[in-house]
């Protein structure tokens, strides 16, 4: 009897010292798309990540050198599909730069609106994908995820009623907006942005009252001001490390300089510094949509001619880099133009690419089960990353 | 620091280097870059420059433009966000020339950008940690941004 309970035990022989390879990715739930990370482990502390992207690679570069300057804009809303109207207008905006195409007042203010409306949608997506990663500590997980899908919903209708469309709209094109608003919108609008304001403190209470939301981001992912320069993050990741950078602020675009709003900063550089600012952006592009609402001025949306045929626009000879402020930070395109109705080449400059390259600098010494919360802290979308 | 003074900076330590005031004129303001070209031999020194004497310590890409005969350009823009001054550094690698000095030893952001360029354009840099692939499979072939790679140029199958 004895000697049967002693055999049936095994032993591991582990110390702990031992190094262990363990795969993660590139299905995994907390990936919020194909992400790979090969970890090293000690035991369960993890000493090396490699990150292996690439999943998602669409040749988004080599794909808008054969589409025309009116053709390549819908096309541009698939790299960041999470923030569809941001790429579109990153890119629109490189090609007036070169093209010295203005923009008529009332499509600036539309382009404002629609761009900061995709900001509350998008980090409402984060925060409920984010929640829901680090299920079991916020008390049953999918609670905060559903609420933000609700709010989510509710901007994505207005998109809806806008261009038809609900995730790549197709919004933006050189020299203006492609669509007016519809009758009855700004109303509607306006009816979204008081209740979503109005939730977003009660998100607050329940998570920053919970102690094991604030144990799973107090003091994790720590990035510093010096790394977060250095490689590139941009938007709630460097001003969650103490950069005062925001691209409306430093260099104004599309009429930012007409509105009155706060940059938030932080500077403990943790997944949760990233959370408050993100908390605080909701509040002010929701401050920005309300002054531009009231603003709007009447007149054309665009400044060219309706389109006759996809060649139609024509961009002389140069060179631009355009960036916006995305969702996720600095969105930028490098175009260069040979004077065709195509371009030369073009430069996708993603926000969550930069972003991510930050993970194998801080993970190392964290647990694994902190690369699920500082993935999620971080937002990539892949559709970015691998263009 | 001023733009004109990092111009001024620029011209007295790199006698080599162009700079000029980016071309899109018309939307001047913060942020707007200069751009500084740099002979290929100078690209690690000037960066090392522009990130210690004119605090442009904020990496925000890298990454080159097939020019055809005229060989390949390395560009990579880089930032002093507290002062708004940008650059966009520029270097002509010549005809043929597929090596170029690596940035990794003064941005740390340039490990991944560099490894893209490298996937998508075949270009070589010199003293980075870990070039290969990025984006594409580690058997594909060719460096697809290549202009004489052509766009229906056939492929394998993923295994």
């Amino acid at each position: 009897m004895l000697d049967t309970a002693k055999s049936s035990r095994v032993e591991f022989d582990y110390s702990g010292g031992e190094r262990l390879m363990m795969n993660m990715g590139p299905q995994h739930p907390s990936a919020h798309g194909v992400f790979r990370a090969i970890l090293t482990l000690e035991g369960e502390t993890i000493v090396a990540v490699d990150a292996v992207i690439g999943y998602l690679h669409r040749c988004h570069e080599k794909l808008s050198e054969t589409l025309t300057y009116a053709q390549y804009p819908s096309i541009a809303s698939k790299t960041d599909y999470v923030a569809a109207m941001t790429s579109e207008f990153a890119y629109v905006m490189a090609a007036e730069q070169i093209g010295k195409i203005e923009v008529p007042k009332r499509a600036q203010y539309l382009r404002v609106i629609m761009a900061e409306l995709q900001r509350v949608a998008s980090h409402l997506l984060w925060l409920g994908t984010w929640c829901l990663d680090m299920g079991g500590a916020l008390g049953g997980g999918a609670t905060v995820f559903l609420y933000c899908i609700r709010e989510r919903e509710m901007i994505l209708d207005l998109f809806e009623m806008l261009v038809g469309a609900r995730l790549l709209y197709g919004f933006y094109q050189v020299g203006g907006t492609r669509y007016d608003i519809p009758d009855g919108w700004v109303a509607k609008c306006r009816e979204t942005i008081d209740i979503i304001d109005q939730r977003i403190g009660e998100y607050e209470a329940l998570l920053e009252d919970n102690p094991f939301f604030l144990a799973r981001a107090q003091g994790v992912g720590v990035i510093s001001r010096d790394l977060a320069e250095d490689v590139g993050i941009a938007g709630p990741l460097l001003r969650g490390s103490g950069v005062t950078f925001d691209i409306r602020r430093s260099a104004p675009y599309s009429s930012y300089e007409d509105f009155s709003f706060a940059v938030p900063v932080e500077t403990a550089g943790d997944c949760y510094s990233r959370y408050r600012i993100r908390m605080v952006e909701f509040r002010e592009s929701i401050k920005i949509v309300r002054q531009a609402l009231d603003k709007l001025p009447d007149g054309p949306i665009s400044s060219r001619p309706g389109l006759k045929s996809v060649a139609q626009i024509r961009i002389p000879k140069g060179e631009a880099y355009a960036r916006v402020e995305g969702p996720r930070g600095e969105v930028g395109c490098y175009l260069v133009a040979d004077g065709s109705a195509k371009p030369y080449r073009m430069k996708w400059r993603g926000a969550s690419y930069s972003n991510l390259a930050v993970l194998p600098h801080i993970i190392p010494g964290h647990k694994v089960a902190d690369v699920v919360a500082i993935m999620g802290s971080v937002d990539p979308v892949f559709g970015e990353v691998d263009r | 620091m001023t733009r004109d003074e990092a111009k001024t900076r620029i011209a007295e330590r790199f006698t080599g280097a162009q700079v000029e005031p980016a071309s899109a004129e018309a939307t001047a303001g913060r942020g707007l870059p200069l751009v500084v070209t740099i002979p290929p031999d100078q690209w690690l020194a000037f960066a090392q420059f522009a990130k210690t004497t004119l605090g442009c310590r904020f990496f925000s890409f890298s990454s080159a433009v097939d020019w055809k005969e005229q060989g390949l350009e390395v560009i990579a823009r880089v930032e002093n966000v507290d002062d708004g001054v940008a650059l966009m550094m520029k270097t002509k690698l010549g005809a043929g020339v597929t090596t170029c000095a690596s940035l990794v030893p003064v941005f740390r952001g340039a490990n991944w950008m560099e490894r893209e360029c490298y996937d998508m354009f075949g270009i070589r840099f010199e003293g980075h940690p870990d070039l290969r692939r990025i984006l594409l499979g580690d058997d594909w072939v060719g460096h697809p941004l290549l202009k004489s790679y052509a766009v229906d140029t056939p492929h394998p199958p993923y295994r």
